[in-house]
């Protein structure tokens, strides 16, 4: 989009955060704008700094989860889940079968938890004066409460262990997540009905912040952004781990590239979450194991090194794991897939106007606990 | 006539219309909340007093005893004096509202002219706050809302004037006469239509909100005001939006008068009154909750592309029926098929194919 000149006019520059409600977090951008219109943007990141990378290779292994949690702050056990296959890996661990079907609904229902917050989130940088929000909050709060009782915490679950789970769930698990479930289908379609063919948002967010698919490939897209742009691919189905191999699923497919797209592939993503639930609660075994047998307390992998990669809500998780064969970590480094997604965000917003900046923000989808890590 | 001598007569008027609307502004926070919380599956207040029904006193308490704040590199004067440029004309255009047959200050000949001509004045209020804050979201949020008004006061405007058509008079009171038997609303569904548009345009409200919006320049003109100022904004818009929501019932809603045309007494006539304004009122805090807000631009094209000719084509209308005196149903057929018309041009326009991007050359099955 090329942006004419006219009269004689001066750039200003606003500075849109720290402290501002749409930058979901401690994100600042630096808009300059000539009227309405973009020119410039500068993402300036790092207030979330925790040095969470460094603090893990001081912990030993089984520590070092809790740092997940507090990464990846609204998609925990699929980060949780991502770091234990990594070190499962190092040590050619064999995981019961139990425990990975847990897993696996644990994860995919914290994928619906992530994607209704972006649906709210996303509605309140439309604009919409909270209703989606509290929709969307409502069956958050179903599948939080089940979260609660598995793990016994509301936000920092530390449930995963290498080689299974920390405890078994509750009896009534599979009953539980049954009515979940279904409120979830239920929450889902209210969604779809409020927003999708709103004519307000259709005006606002078709052919908004487009990303050709060759230019997310470069940028490093991954997760909905990439398939939003046309692009089908998913870690559960190009390299499956855990049990993803015996799963169907579905993998939505965006054609613009656009937020609109990415906002409709969150939305059936959620759906295939749940269609992935149901058949694990199906297939799930009804007791055994949950931990691999004959653990060490203390672990302590074989030298060597290892990339684990999953599908997390927002895209490619990666962790990258350096071993010396001690019992902590000597190097762990981590690939979020925010970063790279806001790292292109001057591409995606610059010649807009300055109210769509604000929801190419929220389609991004952005955690700034994993950007700044 | 409430008092013989003229002066006393209107002093009590005033006070009355004042001391009502100050009221019902109260309670309009606390329904406004109440009702969005509802839509929502909250409680909305809940704590002060029965169902919270004192939480908007308390608020305003809260609000006076707030420190002024004014920021060191604002325009004094410009910024002390904005709220009340803000709040002044919302009261003016009360002098000539009437309520009831026989509850109002002064019924003008030319009473729909002067409310319109005076609600517009508060542009200038919010233009100030926002110049005066030296705040550019404070900047942006007052010119953006100087485009949003005057482009929508016109067909505001026009919608009343296909009315007043009908009508042949400005006198609120002799066009609320001249709906015995039936509202206007029969006539003009299309003028009806426009004008609940246009008015949540001019109340800054849900998916018109962008002077304030928010998500983006968090409150706009009003960025930078606190404690009493900002609630003189506050009231003056509900103010505003009661006393538009009025005008509606009074101009297109057949005001005091049951419908069917039986002469009622001043109690029912109140009451009638009130139902009319609290079914425009709830409609227009639906919309707040439940749509997402527009860009600037495309207000903008809405408003100059399908507002506009659409609410000249219900004057022409208008005129082409009264001038060859048609019958009255013809009126509202027309407006009708063309409100109907207008429905189909925003849903297509809305759904219509984005420009292709030319650079994507991975076309997969998409889920559309």
């Amino acid at each position: 989009m090329t942006i004419e000149r006219e009269l004689e006019t001066i750039d200003v520059s606003f500075n849109v955060g720290p402290q501002h409600p749409a930058t979901h977090g401690v994100f600042r951008m630096v808009l300059t704008v000539d009227g309405e219109l973009v020119v410039d943007l500068e993402p300036v990141i790092g207030y979330l700094h925790r040095g969470a990378e460094k603090l893990s290779e001081n912990c030993d292994y089984r520590q070092a989860i809790g740092f997940q949690d507090r990464t990846e702050y609204l998609a925990q056990f699929n980060a949780e889940q991502c770091y234990v296959i990594a070190v499962e890996k190092l040590m050619g661990l064999e995981v019961p079968e139990r425990a990975e079907y847990i897993r696996v609904i644990l994860t995919e229902l914290n994928r619906i938890a992530s994607h209704l917050m972006f649906m709210g989130a996303f509605s309140a940088d439309l604009g919409i004066f909270g209703t989606l929000f509290m929709y969307a909050f409502r069956e958050r709060e179903h599948i939080q409460e089940l979260f609660e009782e598995v793990s016994g915490d509301r936000m920092m679950y530390s449930y995963f262990r290498v080689g299974g789970l920390a405890w078994d769930v509750p009896d009534d698990f599979v009953e539980r997540t049954r009515v979940v479930v279904q409120q979830t289908r239920q929450g889902i379609a209210d969604i779809d009905g409020l927003l999708t063919q709103n004519e307000v948002l259709l005006a606002r967010s078709r052919g908004i912040g487009v990303m050709s698919a060759e230019q997310a490939i470069d940028w490093g897209f991954s997760g909905p952004m990439l398939r939003a742009s046309g692009v089908r691919h998913d870690l559960r189905r190009a390299e499956p781990y855990s049990i993803y191999d015996r799963l169907e699923f579905d993998i939505p497919v965006g054609e613009q590239g656009d937020v609109y797209d990415r906002y409709l592939v969150r939305l059936e993503e959620m759906r295939q979450s749940v269609r992935i639930v149901e058949q694990c609660l199906d297939q799930m075994p009804k007791d055994g194991p949950i931990v691999t047998a004959g653990l060490k307390r203390v672990l302590r992998p074989p030298a060597g090194e290892v990339y684990m990669r999953t599908e997390n809500p927002r895209g490619e998780y990666g962790i990258y794991l350096v071993s010396k064969g001690a019992d902590k970590p000597y190097r762990l480094k981590i690939r979020a897939p925010s970063f790279c997604h806001l790292s292109a965000l001057r591409n995606m917003v610059i010649g807009h106007y300055m109210a769509d900046a604000v929801i190419i923000l929220g389609s991004v989808d952005i955690v700034l606990c994993e950007v700044d890590r | 006539m409430i008092a013989d001598n003229p002066w006393i007569d209107a002093v009590v008027r005033m006070l009355l219309v004042v001391m009502l609307v100050i009221g019902v502004a109260l309670i309009l926070i606390w329904l406004e909340r109440k009702v969005a919380g509802r839509i929502q599956q909250r409680l909305g207040p809940m704590v002060v007093g029965p169902y919270g029904l004192l939480q908007s006193v308390a608020d305003a308490l809260k609000l006076m005893t707030k420190e002024d704040l004014r920021p060191a590199s604002a325009d004094r004067w410009v910024f002390e004096l904005a709220p009340f440029v803000a709040f002044v004309p919302s009261m003016l255009a009360l002098v000539s509202l009437p309520f009831t047959a026989d509850l109002f200050v002064r019924n003008l000949d030319l009473g729909l002219f002067y409310i319109v001509s005076v609600s517009g004045l508060s542009i200038v209020g919010v233009l100030m706050a926002g110049w005066g804050s030296a705040n550019k979201y404070a900047l942006l949020g007052a010119v953006r809302a100087a485009a949003q008004l005057i482009s929508y006061e016109i067909p505001l405007v026009l919608a009343i004037l296909a009315v007043a058509m009908v009508a042949g008079t400005l006198n609120l009171g002799e066009i609320v006469a001249g709906q015995g038997r039936v509202p206007y609303i029969a006539w003009q569904p299309l003028g009806f239509v426009i004008f609940i548009i246009a008015t949540m345009a001019e109340l800054y409200r849900n998916p018109f909100d962008i002077p304030t919006a928010e998500s983006e320049i968090v409150g706009g003109p009003f960025i930078e005001y606190s404690g009493i100022r900002w609630s003189m904004f506050f009231f003056a818009e509900y103010i505003n939006v009661f006393m538009l929501s009025v005008l509606g019932s009074l101009v297109f809603l057949g005001g005091w008068n049951w419908p069917g045309g039986n002469e009622v007494g001043w109690p029912l006539q109140l009451v009638l009154i009130f139902a009319k304004t609290s079914a425009l009122l709830l409609t227009f805090m639906w919309l707040r909750v439940s749509l997402p807000r527009l860009r600037i631009d495309q207000l903008m094209s809405f408003c100059w592309q399908v507002l506009l000719p659409f609410s000249f084509l219900a004057i022409i209308i208008n005129g082409l029926v009264l001038v060859y005196e048609w019958p009255d149903v013809l009126l509202g057929l027309f407006s009708g098929v063309i409100a109907l018309i207008a429905g189909w041009v925003v849903y297509r326009g809305s759904r219509r194919a984005v420009p292709n991007q030319p650079w994507t050359v991975m076309p997969a099955r998409g889920i559309r």
